[in-house]
């Protein structure tokens, strides 16, 4: 093969070396949402009250525990699943009892959930149980949203902040 | 696996073959992946130095400052920038054809099973260094790899609380993570430099560096990609809004696309069997392990040839323990010996001539003996009839030479090429069992034992010793290195030299003739 000639494709196939890592470095573009559509975000982490409630011990009982455990209340580890509820319109999104984690139950309930709704005006509402009670709700949030394509709506919760955070 | 092995080593010998036809062959870049993946390395690090020089290490600032290198100081933080991404973009590609061409030549199994367990996780941290990287520009990509990266993380229930919620809004944002980050990206690179390292501990003389005119190529690639296709940033991260479309790069996030839809039992449970297998492959069946070289002292003085010519650091020059007058010895480590028998094709006493003494070279492969090449040569020998006989010497990679026998034409397989001692050439020549000597194994620069090309090339050359001797005509004999498809280009090969032969074997025929004339016409002489 002559000199020229071998120069020629070795610049060739750099070329098409060059041109393939240019390319695939940021193409093709990956859609991996619907278009038109918005997003709501539930993420959050909460303790919730404990199954049996923490019982007040006496001054005596706290003087007969080992100098380096004594503590005021006794507790038992396990805590009440939390229900939670997303109502979007009127209608149920999303409606789930989460867990304690822990081996003991003794962790916090968490929650992660990408939710694609349409845009457009919206009457979210989320509401949260975390104690005993039968029926009803320790917490709950309404708020009006005009959601824009590919926004993406997060909804927090702390109970310190006094509830659901909507952002 | 045997049957994917052997067509993807045909694949890499077709590849290499036709590169060759316009690279020079020290030059193919598909046989300097190694050392292409360290030159990438070097190149990152430089430009990774300059630009962070530049980069505001908080996570609110740090688009813009990057947007400032791209934009303000394009000509030279941008291009750094540029020559950082694109010079990961081929890293990962080299490594990835490194690995497969790896496997496909079967160097991950047997001695070869340090480097290939070691590069396991370099291959990682490669990627999670590039992954980081991408991390560290806050644009609509990296917010798409940071909350896919830590959803994925969150599948594993080991998390307290869910990563991902650092990247829920805005609001919720924190530079720590951004900080975590750009450790990792930094400290992954040098633990991973670390342990290339020790991936090249079992290779002698491992070739790190690509010729000159390689890199000097490589790197004309990477400036004239950088000044005409530099790379951009994409919109800048928000929260607030789903990164619906982005531009990818595909050579580290190929799998992204997967982590996001499939569920996380089956990307982490497919992803701990893959890597699980690819460290257990050098032990997976079917095992192969051919017999480790084997020193004889009796035979040996300790010239230390096979010492400098092990590719595998295999030997190492002990102190004599036999008592005889000489001062070192060779020691056979059987863990990095791969049974390549490049030690017995350079011992200076594998030498076929002896009929008295019994041949016994002062190392040798057991499975594969010297004695048992001799044998072979003979029976090859005896085989061959005509003007024109060609005596084939073929590595256990080369051609497939079957149908290439006849009257004239005998095949000898060895291990290696390099395991041929250069005295048998001679012997062939000078016995006149054939007219003609031709070798052939994997392709130029491509030796499947790494050196064996290299120096039968040299001792033919009388470069190196055991150097073919002087005596030996060379037009007699005739080196073509065929690669394991090459068999149409070898008999091509093989035909030429038959013909340029005629001219020598004619030459040497009329001369013998001439010889007896002479001496049968004057007696005293
Ligand atoms: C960027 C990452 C890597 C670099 C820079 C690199 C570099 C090298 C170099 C320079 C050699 C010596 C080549 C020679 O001179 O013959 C080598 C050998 C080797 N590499 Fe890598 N390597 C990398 C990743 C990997 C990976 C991911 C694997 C597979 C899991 C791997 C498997 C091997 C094996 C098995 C050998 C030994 C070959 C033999 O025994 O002859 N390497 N590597
Ligand atoms: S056969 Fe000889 S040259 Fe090859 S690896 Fe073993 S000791 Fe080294
Ligand atoms: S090449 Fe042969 S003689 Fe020389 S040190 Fe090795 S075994 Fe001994």
């Amino acid at each position: 093969m002559p000199d020229t000639f071998r120069y020629a494709s070795q610049f060739l196939f750099f070329t098409i070396v060059a041109v393939f890592v240019g390319y695939f470095s940021n193409q093709p573009v990956h859609r991996h949402f619907p278009e038109g559509m918005a997003q709501i975000k539930l993420g959050f982490a909460h303790g919730a009250k404990r199954k049996i409630d923490c019982r007040k011990l006496t001054a005596k009982e706290i003087a007969k525990l080992p100098a380096n455990q004594r503590r005021p209340n006794n507790c038992t580890r396990g805590r009440i699943p939390i229900h939670v509820q997303l109502i979007l319109d009127g209608k149920i999104l999303y409606d789930d009892l989460l867990i304690a984690t822990g081996l003991f139950q003794d962790g916090r309930g968490k929650v992660y959930r990408k939710i694609t709704v349409p845009v457009g005006p919206h009457t979210i509402t989320a509401r949260l149980r975390d104690s005993k009670r039968a029926s009803g709700f320790d917490y709950e949030t309404t708020r009006q949203v005009v959601l824009q394509p590919y926004q993406n709506i997060a909804i927090d919760f702390r109970a310190d902040a006094g509830g659901f955070l909507f952002r | 696996m045997s049957i994917i092995r052997l067509m993807l080593g045909n694949l890499f010998d077709m590849i290499e073959r036709f590169l060759g036809r316009f690279f020079p062959s020290q030059w193919n870049p598909m046989l300097n992946l190694g050392a292409l993946g360290f030159f990438f390395y070097w190149i990152i690090t430089v430009s990774g130095i300059y630009v962070y020089i530049f980069f505001d290490t908080g996570v609110n600032n740090a688009y813009a400052s990057i947007e400032y290198m791209t934009h303000e100081q394009w000509y030279l933080a941008g291009i750094m920038r540029s020559l950082h991404r694109y010079a990961s973009d081929l890293l990962i590609i080299v490594m990835m054809i490194h690995l497969l061409r790896e496997f496909a030549r079967d160097r991950y199994r047997g001695a070869h099973w340090f480097s290939w367990v070691t590069g396991v996780p370099v291959m990682v941290m490669m990627f999670v260094a590039g992954i980081s990287g991408y991390w560290l520009v806050w644009d609509k990509l990296a917010q798409y790899v940071a909350i896919v990266s830590t959803e994925w993380l969150d599948l594993l229930p080991i998390f307290g609380e869910p990563i991902a919620r650092n990247f829920l809004s805005p609001d919720a944002l924190e530079s720590r993570f951004f900080t975590l980050m750009i450790f990792i990206h930094i400290a992954i690179p040098l633990i991973a430099l670390a342990i290339l390292w020790v991936h090249l501990q079992r290779v002698s003389k491992p070739v790190i560096n690509p010729p000159r005119g390689l890199a000097i190529s490589v790197f004309g690639l990477l400036m004239a990609l950088s000044l005409f296709y530099p790379a951009y940033s994409q919109p800048p991260a928000d929260l607030a809004m789903v990164p619906a479309n982005v531009g990818l790069d595909w050579f580290y996030l190929p799998l992204y696309p997967l982590l996001e839809t499939l569920p996380g039992s089956v990307t982490w449970g497919m992803g701990t069997c893959f890597l699980i297998i690819l460290v257990a492959m050098p032990w997976l069946p079917p095992l192969k392990r051919a017999q480790p070289a084997v020193v004889d002292l009796d035979n040996c003085n300790g010239c230390e040839r096979c010492f400098s010519d092990c590719p595998y650091d295999a030997i190492d020059m002990v102190a004599r323990s036999d008592g005889r007058a000489f001062e070192r010895e060779p020691l056979v480590n059987l863990n990095k010996c791969v049974a390549c028998g490049l030690c017995a094709g350079a011992c200076p006493t594998s030498i076929p001539f002896r009929k008295m003494s019994k041949l016994s070279p002062g190392i040798d492969l057991p499975d594969n003996t010297i004695v048992s090449l001799r044998d072979q040569v003979e029976l090859v020998a005896r085989g061959l009839v005509g003007p024109r006989r060609i005596m084939v010497f073929n590595c256990g990679h080369g051609p497939d030479l079957s149908g290439v026998s006849s009257d004239n034409v005998g095949v000898v397989a060895l291990v290696c090429i390099g395991q041929l001692p250069p005295a048998f050439i001679d012997y062939v020549l000078s016995r006149d069992l054939a007219d003609g000597v031709m070798l052939t194994g994997c392709l130029e620069n491509s030796c499947d034992s790494r050196k064996g090309i290299d120096w039968t090339n040299a001792r033919l050359a009388g470069q190196r010793d055991p150097h073919l001797r002087g005596r030996v005509e060379r037009a007699r004999v005739e080196t073509f290195w065929a690669g394991s498809t090459g068999k149409t280009q070898f008999s091509a090969a093989l035909n030429k030299f038959a013909d340029s032969l005629d001219a020598t074997a004619l030459i040497q025929k009329a001369r013998s003739e001439q010889s007896k004339v002479t001496s049968e016409g004057k007696p005293d002489a």
